[in-house]
């Protein structure tokens, strides 16, 4: 199990990408996403989803995530979760 | 024929957006850039972001990542992070001896065997971008059987050169010169540094043919707008194709007829000469420029 210690942030408000903070949240609280997107209605779902997966990938079990997505593929969302909680856990998570 | 790389197009490792269109320009290689287009602020989330999109994006052409250099902080975790995913090619930065290629080598092939990959399926390039790599180019060029091209890196160069960019390019001729010449007896091919007044299309061309003249293979750009440009350039003109064409119909007879002496309208044909007309058809065949051709 990896743990967040910090708030940390990835990614960008620009087109095609997605601003991902990550921050410690309670034991036992799990992934908790607030997710801001102008697909959220169609794609809302699946994004947090691909946050959920790829945090729980990581290690991580609690966590605070706020997402502002501007259209961003999964691979990108996943990239920026990645580096998020990398930053967030000093380097811990791969 | 060897593959090509008249066009090999430099795309910021950190933008999501230029990173999923970059393969529907027409480059013969995407080159995402990790290095000089990346802050050090961004180098983690950059790395991320390209072994993603390599995994995930069908491209269709040759992908090559540039990583920063193995000597500074990021090049070896650049490396971890991007060769998992299986890019076609790593290009190096700032080459200056062949022990650089080595150590990107040895880390390839480490990467290779975890990952399951077959052994020497990611190709690499290196950029020479001081006079110190100049001098040792030949030995830069054929340190790995891994290596498939050399490449200038055209501002550095002229730093440590201690000049700056014309309009006719002579402060190039001794590196470009050099880079072809040791890319040429390594069996690699040599790819021109970046043309970066984007807007002088008239100044882009004559670079191209200029680089052509010399013997280069190839062009880094950094706009999609220079693509079609030196494509254009590098391509056999019509005239050059009939007369390639002619060449081997001549040498062709000649041997049939056991004869010794083959002449084409007065001139001579000799050995480098019908080479010279193979390379060219070779060249518009694999352009699909000849009708009827294979």
């Amino acid at each position: 199990m990896v743990k967040i210690t910090k708030p940390a942030q990835a990614g960008t408000v620009e087109s095609n990408d997605i601003m991902v903070t990550v921050a410690p949240a309670e034991s036992g609280s799990g992934i908790v996403v607030e997710l801001t997107s102008p697909v959220i209605k169609k794609y809302g779902k699946q994004i947090c989803a691909v946050i959920e997966k790829t945090a729980k990938d990581c290690g991580i079990q609690d966590a605070l995530v706020n997402a502002n997505d501007k259209g961003a593929l999964d691979c990108t969302i996943e990239a920026r979760v990645k580096t998020a909680i990398a930053r967030a856990c000093a380097g811990e998570a791969k | 024929m060897a593959r090509m790389r008249r066009s090999m197009m430099f795309v910021p490792g950190n933008n999501p957006g230029m990173l999923i269109n970059a393969g529907i320009y027409g480059a013969d290689t995407i080159i995402f850039c990790v290095e000089d287009a990346v802050s050090v602020y961004e180098k983690d989330a950059a790395r991320q972001l390209v072994a993603n999109a390599i995994r995930n994006i069908k491209y269709p052409c040759e992908v090559a990542v540039r990583i920063n250099h193995i000597s500074t902080p990021y090049g070896r975790d650049d490396l971890a992070v991007i060769l998992p995913a299986k890019p076609d090619m790593i290009r190096l930065p700032k080459a200056e001896t062949a022990a650089d290629i080595l150590d990107v080598d040895e880390i390839i092939t480490a990467a290779e065997k975890k990952c399951g990959f077959e052994a020497g399926s990611i190709k690499m390039m290196a950029a020479i971008e001081t006079c110190k790599g100049i001098m040792n180019a030949y030995e830069i060029a054929s340190a790995s059987p891994r290596m498939e091209a050399l490449a200038i890196g055209g501002e550095d160069y002229l730093a440590d050169l201690r000049t700056s960019r014309t309009t006719h390019g002579d402060e190039f001729l001794a590196a470009r010169s050099q880079i072809v010449v040791a890319a040429r007896a390594a069996g690699i091919q040599a790819i021109d540094t970046v043309y970066s007044d984007i807007n002088n299309e008239e100044g882009f061309r004559n670079e191209i043919t200029r680089i052509k003249e010399l013997g280069f293979d190839g062009k880094s750009v950094i706009n999609p707008r220079q693509i079609k440009i030196v494509h254009d350039v590098f391509a056999p003109t019509q005239k050059e194709i009939d007369h390639a064409e002619r060449v081997l119909k001549a040498y062709e007879e000649a041997l049939a007829k056991g004869s010794g002496v083959i002449s084409l309208n007065g001139k001579m044909i000799d050995g480098p000469i019908v080479a010279r007309a193979e390379r060219a058809l070779a060249y518009a065949d694999a352009l699909g420029m000849r009708k009827g051709a294979k």
